[in-house]
């Protein structure tokens, strides 16, 4: 191991790469245009590894690591694609898409999805695993947003975003397993949350159409997300 | 070279695909000179005949009479083909399955009937619990997602197939596209 400071050495598909310590095999992987696909990390948001898409095979580990989570090593080898990790973050994306009702053709959304985007770019052209249907509730009472359930996929930007960058930790998880949600405040109506400021950074970072501005209709929701790195830089400077 | 036996069906979806197989437009005379269409809602057959080289099947899997009819379809198609996302993620027509069937006929037969309230039981095909996308019935070969899928991805897919290669589809067309 190399004292702290040093630039750390590493492999990503037998490419030469350089990067800080406590730098994340993803940022490295980002900055010399290796695609990692992943639905939950923004930069800008601490990282969670809730999606697992980004998981990658390194040289002598014998499990697979999120990207996003797994800070570099001298010497590291690390592979970002082969056909099992593909076929691994096939089956997340149909899980994704079985577990909720993602209806691309009617979702605000449509054409500016994340999970969308995702699953064509992993050649997901059909769910092999049954649909559970499940039954799932919208909010529509704050005034200006909605909260879809159907369409969530519990990647936690908009629990995050509110916390780190608007400090008002509005969001949260509730419930285990196939019956986590996010849920304002203490499971109470968007509407009637006193610590929401509507400041829709949620809406502006959630990768589908679970987060939404009303008045949009099928297709009409893109997400702008171009405050984030600035929030971030300004936050990071008042600490 | 003989002419490939070509069939189009029908289930629960909006004909929006077989619209879109419509906006093919001028190169539907060019596929004619290669296809025989042999059962289509387009032309007047009856029956579903048997030795069809390729069907495409819109919609999803919703009745007894779509079940019925897609099982028939599958065996008497070489290659079956997934049209659209109906058929492919059972799309719009799955909003229904959160909801027992019994709550979609009230709604539909009673609360919002004015004449005549009450379930058929002639007539109308019953339903199945679930829409279903048609791979979770039978055997799909092709998938070619989209709401519908355009006319030219409709052509691209067609022209392989006519040619004895897979389409790549993915890059092509999506869910919702």
């Amino acid at each position: 191991m190399s004292a702290t400071g040093a630039v750390r050495t590493l492999k990503i598909d037998g490419r030469d790469c350089s990067a800080r310590p406590q730098a994340t095999i993803l940022e490295v992987a980002r900055e010399n245009k290796i695609f990692i696909p992943r639905l939950c990390q923004l930069e800008g948001l601490s990282t969670v590894g809730a999606c697992r898409l980004c998981l990658v095979e390194v040289k002598g580990s014998n499990k697979l690591l999120p990207a996003c989570t797994t800070t570099v090593d001298e010497g590291m080898e690390i592979t970002t694609s082969s056909e099992e990790l593909a076929s691994y973050r096939r089956m997340i994306v149909e899980l994704l898409f079985t577990e909720g009702n993602h209806i691309c053709s009617v979702c605000v959304s449509n054409g500016h999805c994340e999970l969308q985007t995702m699953a064509q770019r992993l050649g997901v052209t059909h769910i092999h695993l049954p649909y559970r249907y499940p039954k799932k509730q919208v909010d529509a009472s704050h005034e200006r947003f909605v909260l879809d359930h159907n369409r969530c996929v519990l990647c936690t930007r908009c629990v995050r975003v509110c916390d780190e960058i608007e400090g008002a930790h509005t969001w949260d998880l509730m419930g285990r397993g196939i019956d986590s949600k996010v849920i304002t405040d203490l499971n109470q109506p968007w509407g009637s949350s006193e610590s929401c400021t509507s400041c829709g950074k949620c809406v502006q970072v959630c990768p589908t159409g679970a987060l939404f501005e009303k008045g949009r209709s099928v297709a009409e929701m893109e997400k702008r997300r171009q405050f984030l790195p600035y929030l971030t830089l300004m936050r990071g400077e008042r600490t | 070279m003989s002419r490939k036996r070509l069939a189009t069906v029908w289930l629960d979806g909006c004909s929006g695909c077989h619209m879109s197989f419509l906006d093919m437009d001028e190169r539907l005379i060019e596929l004619a000179e290669k296809v025989e269409l042999v059962f289509s809602p387009l032309v007047d057959a009856k029956e579903f005949p048997p030795d069809v080289d390729i069907t495409l099947v819109e919609g999803a899997v919703s009745s007894e009479e779509d079940l019925h009819k897609i099982r028939l379809v599958r065996r008497r198609t070489k290659l079956l083909v997934s049209l659209g996302d109906c058929a492919v993620t059972a799309n719009v027509p799955a909003m229904r399955n959160p909801f027992p069937v019994q709550a979609i006929y009230d709604r539909a037969y009673r609360e919002n009937a004015t004449l005549m309230q009450g379930t058929p039981h002639e007539v109308i095909p019953r339903l199945l619990p679930y829409a279903r996308p048609v791979h979770e019935v039978v055997h799909v070969d092709v998938y070619l997602p989209g709401c519908p899928p355009s006319a030219d991805v409709i052509h691209y897919a067609l022209t392989e197939l006519l040619e004895g290669r897979e389409p790549e589809l993915s890059a092509r067309t999506r869910f919702g596209a």
